[in-house]
């Protein structure tokens, strides 16, 4: 059963990543990238990592992917305004990913097969109240930190999207 | 039918396989495409990609700081795709164009 799960969810990523490149329309692209990101959402899933599984659903799949909608909207892009690569440089493009990805597989070679063929043992750091535990105590710092960014990032985004930035 | 997934087992291996395939595509999205928001999409697909490699190996090693890392990793790509969207709708008003050659003149 879970392998079944794992191969339909594994079909559905890569499928939706190499959809969201090879897609003409822009609009297309995001909704391709929902479909990868609830498919990775999925593996979090299947890993038991319920806390993550949620904050990709709302954080990825919710705000990023609503913000880059409405900003295709605002700037009224379709087919006709999409820039295009000569052919060659795509070709080039093609085999230089593939050649990272041989890379990368390539240094699996080494991997010791029988510790990692076998199926990832159940845990339960990644529930919610484990995981909380951890972020409130162990990682606390970092946590308010990121609050800062948050709010450095929103007065950032709106000095860059006011009108007349020279006025200023 | 058995024999077919049985090399689809949730292991650390294939999680290794899934992650650097994914972080190729998107590798190869930033190289393809030239649309600022796809490329955009691409690095999120990357961001992403390396978000599951890390809950696979916490699970594997039940140690929770991969997951932690998670978390944050989500909170500063959110950060990073507001303001990074918010550079785009600028450029989109000054040069008219979302294609990343609208940027090679390095002047204002």
């Amino acid at each position: 059963m879970d392998n079944i799960l794992f191969f339909i969810l594994s079909a559905l990523a890569i499928g939706g990543a190499l959809m969201v490149i090879l897609a003409r329309n822009p609009v297309y692209s995001v909704l391709f990238t929902i479909l990868t990101f609830f498919a990775i959402g999925g593996h979090f899933l299947l890993l038991n990592a319920q806390f993550l599984f949620i904050v990709n659903i709302i954080v990825y799949a919710g705000a990023i992917m609503v913000l880059f909608l409405y900003v295709i909207m605002m700037l009224n892009l379709n087919k006709q305004s999409e820039p295009t690569q000569p052919f060659f440089i795509k070709v080039i493009a093609a085999i230089s990913g593939g050649l990272l990805l041989i890379t990368l597989l390539g240094a699996l070679r080494g991997m010791d097969s029988d510790k990692v063929i076998s199926d990832i043992p159940y845990s339960d750091i990644g529930l919610v109240k484990n995981l909380g535990k951890v972020l409130f105590t162990e990682y606390l710092i970092p946590f308010e930190i990121s609050s800062v960014l948050f709010l450095s990032a929103m007065i950032g985004a709106v000095m860059l999207g006011k009108k007349n930035l020279k006025d200023h | 039918m058995g024999e077919f997934f049985k090399y689809f087992s949730p292991s650390i291996y294939n999680y290794v396989i899934l992650s650097s395939i994914l972080f190729a595509i998107g590798v190869m999205g930033v190289l393809i495409r030239r649309n600022i928001i796809i490329i955009f999409m691409a690095i999120e697909l990357m961001l992403n990609a390396v978000n599951l490699l890390l809950v696979g190996f916490s699970v594997h090693h039940d140690d929770t700081g991969g997951q932690v890392f998670v978390f944050f990793i989500m909170a500063v790509a959110a950060a990073e795709i507001t303001v990074g969207l918010a550079i785009l709708m600028m450029i989109y008003r000054n040069t008219g164009s979302v294609s990343v050659d609208s940027l090679k003149n390095l002047k204002w």
